[in-house]
């Protein structure tokens, strides 16, 4: 029996520490510092491409906009019956995305997925650059938009309030909520690496990082209540993910009009923005990973762990979109079906085969390991899914409106003005353009974070061979013998 | 602002479905509540009710493009509907139906718009505040009849080119881009009744105020009134009909032609249509 410790190393590494292979355990902890904060330094020359791009799509949006408000919403090409239409559909997709941020890192937190270390960083970013870009959208579908204040709970001397029966002050609400925690959420997991970013800048630099440092010194006092705030925070933040999606739904769901008024709408809503969530978390792991040369970090092995959640929420969003049609068909709600009819047979259906086809078939893909770990065809695939997602609650709001209870209101020729274009194209501009500033002001990945990941994976691997060679038995029960 | 305020009301906010109006603290039945009753038998289609409406609420005109891509502001309109099986266009028979808002007693608009702009008021009317608006378009989402009629263009600056602003009714505003207007039975006139009567110490009579639609009808197809008074002409169409206000089925004789346009959806609306009566015979 040949039992050398080098050979009881490889045996229990084949053993045992299978997720070992999620990151190369061997890294430096000074060449992660090097790594990660040459990401606020150089990237590569694509980041400014994308920077700009997304400038001048932005600047599209916001010409769009300042048009809007001056002609009124009638440049926007929404008509009567079909009061909403785009910027809706739009402002639902962008908040449902912001879901999976948090979800990513809250809920893998608590369960100790430790592989979303890596990751979490820039997850929570997008989900608060998404939010901003939804709340700019409940604006931009506005009349009038600068009175909308009235729909904040805000002291005043008439003593009014808005009407809290409204879906619409809920969403304002839970959306501010949301938007508060989860950035609050982004910068006290932050703090740690603003103090790494504070001990290596110079010059104007290291005075904004010693700002936003607080102070940290990394004591043992500071990171124990540091544990227990993030911890408390990630116990807070999951269950109003959960809420804030569902309360959009009701927005549609506590309406009367058919398509809308469908129980299954809160799960179905949450579901969907995990999905699409996870979708765009995928596209930017791959932008992040070639733009700041992030490879080491963000590797194959955890790309393939996203697609295969982004797989598992797309047959969630599946189900419940079956259960949704299943329903409406057996529902006996002569509206309703109408609806669903015109849906799938109406001006809207190449849109609504479409949005079944890549919503609920096209995941299937990623079923398979070649296309799961294969770059160029992960970002393709999971654009597509998105637009899967964007194309649903498009399909939501406005077939329905173009087909409502009243058969003399039916307004099946509306079509999206190129202001409406505009101004979603703008948000992609606006999103990119933050999201890109972020990374290169912050670190996107957590360098504390990605250390304590390796820390625990050496000191397992260590553990384990430790115990292999002081127990024979088992060392041969691990098939050393053969 | 104090919140006690709004604490201590909040129990009895839209508790129960209003009945006679608002359910009003103080005095829980209010003495009024406006109504109408519409017999399409009568109708001819002739459109002097859209056309009073234009003329008294101010409403602008938007032009023939506009007008086909949705943006007509007409509170009444007139739905044209061919009869079925009855032959191509001249032997064909047409029924008219003017629809205006149906001033919902449990209206889906008001319970969600997120600003409180539309509100129940005491008689019964629904009422839209302009001023509050801030143009959501959530109340003509929920609205099933699609009354409500959005501002997508700043009207005021292009409809009534000088000297045409002089013919706009001064008893109510010209509304401006991003708000949602919608038919208020002339509440206008009907405030203005109603502060007559009082200072008169009388309730409004019947016959004595009506909104611009029902006063241009030539053919008196539009009756309105106060429910409340059973005496009222309105009330006794209703009754007569067995259409009764508060209830989502009527018990009616089949023999009635009163009925309310979607009423299994529960919105309550206080306007009556008579079905048209047709020889098939002749």
């Amino acid at each position: 029996m040949v039992n050398t410790y080098e050979e009881t190393e490889v045996a229990v590494e084949k053993k045992f520490v299978k997720k070992e292979h999620d990151i190369n355990a061997d890294i430096e902890w000074a060449k992660i510092n090097k790594d990660i904060l040459r990401s606020l330094e150089r990237p590569r020359a694509i980041f400014w491409v994308i920077f700009v791009a997304s400038f001048a799509l932005f600047m599209v949006g916001v010409s769009c906009e300042v048009y809007q408000y001056q002609t009124g919403l009638g440049v926007a090409n929404l008509d009567n019956p079909h009061v909403w239409g785009l910027y809706v559909a739009t402002f639902i997709w962008w908040i449902g995305m912001g879901h999976s941020g948090t979800l990513l890192s809250a809920l893998l937190h608590i369960m100790h997925a430790d592989w979303r270390k890596p990751i979490y960083r820039y997850s929570e970013a997008m989900t608060t650059f998404t939010l901003l870009t939804a709340a700019m959208f409940v604006l931009v579908h506005l009349g009038r938009i600068w009175q909308f204040y009235y729909v904040v709970a805000y002291p005043n001397e008439r003593w009014t309030w808005p009407n809290f029966q409204s879906p619409l002050v809920w969403d304002a609400t839970a959306i501010g909520t949301y938007l508060t925690s989860s950035l609050i959420f982004l910068y006290i997991g932050m703090i740690p690496d603003l103090a790494i970013c504070r001990d290596n800048a110079i010059g104007f630099r290291k005075k904004i990082y010693l700002f936003l440092s607080l102070g940290w010194m990394g004591t043992d006092r500071q990171w124990a209540n540091f544990r227990v705030t993030y911890l408390t925070l990630a116990c807070f933040l999951m269950p109003l993910a959960v809420s804030v999606h569902s309360i959009v739904s009701t927005d549609f769901a506590a309406s009367q009009q058919p398509g809308y008024h469908i129980t299954s709408f809160p799960p179905y809503f949450v579901a969907g923005a995990i999905y699409s969530g996870l979708a765009v978390i995928i596209t930017l792991f791959i932008v992040l990973r070639y733009t700041f040369r992030f490879e080491e970090y963000m590797t194959i092995p955890i790309l393939e762990k996203l697609a295969k959640l982004t797989f598992a929420a797309a047959m969630v969003w599946t189900y419940l979109n079956l259960i949704e049609y299943a329903s409406t068909w057996y529902g006996n709600d002569m509206y309703a079906k109408q609806a669903l009819i015109y849906r799938a047979t109406g001006n809207f259906a190449p849109f609504w085969w479409m949005m079944n086809f890549l919503g609920s078939v096209l995941p299937f893909a990623l079923a398979f390991k070649k296309v799961r770990t294969n770059i160029p065809v992960m970002l393709v695939l999971s654009i597509l899914l998105n637009f899967g997602m964007w194309l649903e609650r498009w399909m939501i709001i406005s077939p329905t409106l173009a087909h409502g209870i009243y058969p003399w209101t039916w307004d099946h020729d509306q079509w999206p003005s190129f202001v409406q274009w505009g101004i979603v194209a703008g948000s992609f501009g606006w999103f990119n353009m933050l999201f890109m500033l972020y990374c290169k002001i912050f670190p996107s990945i957590s360098m504390y974070e990605v250390k304590e990941m390796l820390y625990e994976r050496r000191s397992f691997k260590t553990k384990k061979v430790a115990e292999e060679v002081s127990n024979p038995e088992l060392a041969v029960e691990g098939g050393l013998a053969s | 602002m104090s919140i006690t305020n709004l604490l201590n009301n909040w129990s009895f906010y839209r508790q129960k479905r209003p009945f006679r109006g608002q359910y009003d603290l103080n005095k829980q039945y209010s003495e009024y509540k406006w109504a109408m009753a519409l017999d399409l038998d009568i109708c001819t289609g002739c459109n002097a009710c859209t056309t009073a409406c234009y003329a008294e609420n101010n409403l602008p005109v938007v032009g023939k493009e506009r007008y086909q891509h949705g943006y007509a502001m007409h509170w009444i309109r007139i739905e044209r509907y061919w009869d079925e099986n009855m032959g191509e266009f001249p032997e064909s028979g047409t029924s008219f139906l003017p629809m205006m808002c149906q001033q919902c007693e449990e209206a889906p608009c008001e319970t969600v718009c997120p600003v409180g702009a539309t509100n129940h008021t005491n008689d019964g009317l629904n009422s839209q505040n302009y001023h509050r608006c801030i143009g959501s378009r959530y109340c003509s989402v929920n609205c099933p009849y699609k009354v409500r009629y959005f501002n997508f263009w700043n009207y005021p600056s292009t409809a009534w080119p000088s000297p045409l602003q002089d013919q706009l009714n001064p008893d109510l505003t010209v509304r401006t881009k991003g708000v949602m207007e919608k038919c208020t039975f002339c509440v206008q006139r009907l405030n203005e009744a109603k502060s007559r009567a009082r200072t008169e110490y009388r309730l409004v009579k019947d016959g004595e105020v009506v909104p611009a639609c029902v006063q241009a009808c030539p053919t008196n197809a539009i009756t309105f009134g106060n429910i409340v008074d059973p005496k009222s002409k309105v009330a006794k169409m209703w009754k007569n009909q067995q259409v009764d206000l508060y209830k989502d089925e009527q018990e009616k004789d089949s023999s009635m032609r009163g009925y309310r346009i979607l009423e299994d959806l529960r919105p309550f609306p206080s306007v009556m249509y008579m079905e048209r009566v047709r020889d098939m015979e002749a």
